[in-house]
């Protein structure tokens, strides 16, 4: 099973990263970007068939490293 | 006293912090390598140097937090040892969950090295004893990853707690919450800080504004 964990920065993080593709589309003529932000993708090939059955190992895996919950959210799914 | 300098892959400033516990204390301090599970015995100030370890995969700081030694450190800090993290130190201090907040990505979204004008917060009987509150010092700073960012409530506790150890002067070079630079924990036994006092111990290097540093832990902790 792949499976696609999606990490972005919490709303309340500033991301600098964001701001300055936010401002170079800009300056390439891109109008109407009112805001980027800029997040990470992992994916992962786990053993099994079941995402319900493997969220929770999922879940304590960004919990325990792929993610720093002060400063992170995280969304889990299935990898077509 | 015993120090210890933790190593992992990728640290850079390990030798430079050796070399500023050994020239301002006759104490022993040693090298300790990342995979070590324990500490020696005897350990009073673990320090822990910047550099890029693990090559600041996933975030910085965010492997090396999960390494033994660092398991052993957080035992350690619970025991009431006295921890130092400098740059990728204090990444990882946080990372860990040692010291509150997380150290992002620069406002300017580029590296910065050059040296930087801070101001003492507070004078800690350990780590800062030989500097006077409120005095000015200059230490280089060297990072990507130093813009501190902590939430309102936790910030507010960290003020309540004279918990800010050092605020950056002037402009803030890296965006970070409040000027600050570097942080005590709850019970000031653990320092984080962005700034590399251990390069600025010596003269003829380009100052020595650091060497009060490494002088009042070596002092506090002998006495």
């Amino acid at each position: 099973m792949k499976v696609r964990i999606k990490i972005v920065l919490k709303d309340s993080v500033l991301d600098p990263q964001g701001q300055a593709i936010q401002m170079s589309l800009k300056n390439q003529g891109f109008s109407g970007v009112n805001s980027v932000r800029q997040g990470k993708i992992i994916d992962i090939d786990l053993e099994g068939n079941s995402l319900e059955k493997s969220r929770k190992q999922i879940e304590h895996m960004c919990e325990s490293l792929l993610i720093n919950p002060q400063i992170e959210t995280f969304t889990i799914q299935e990898k077509d | 006293m015993n120090i210890g300098v933790v190593i992992f892959p990728g640290s850079n400033c390990d030798r430079d912090l050796y070399r500023a516990f050994q020239t301002f204390s006759p104490n022993k301090v040693e090298f300790l390598w990342h995979k070590n599970p324990e500490l020696p015995k005897g350990i009073d100030v673990c320090a822990i140097p910047g550099g890029f370890s693990f090559g600041d995969y996933l975030r910085t700081g965010a492997i090396a937090s999960r390494s033994p030694i660092i398991k052993a450190i957080i035992e350690f800090a619970h025991a009431g040892g006295f921890v130092l993290g400098i740059c990728n130190g204090f990444q990882i201090l946080c990372e860990c969950g040692l010291l509150p907040g997380a150290l992002i990505r620069n406002q300017s979204t580029q590296f910065i090295c050059r040296d930087q004008e801070l101001i003492i917060c507070h004078k800690d009987p350990l780590f800062t004893n030989l500097y006077d509150k409120n005095q000015k010092v200059s230490f280089p700073i060297a990072h990507h990853d130093g813009n501190y960012f902590v939430d309102t409530e936790t910030h507010k506790v960290l003020i309540e707690n004279d918990q800010i150890a050092f605020r950056y002067q002037g402009k803030n070079p890296n965006g970070s919450v409040d000027n600050i630079a570097g942080i005590y924990s709850h019970n000031h036994r653990i320092l984080g800080l962005m700034p590399h006092p251990e390069r600025r111990v010596d003269p003829e290097i380009g100052g020595n504004d650091g060497a009060l540093f490494f002088k009042s832990i070596c002092d506090g902790v002998s006495n």
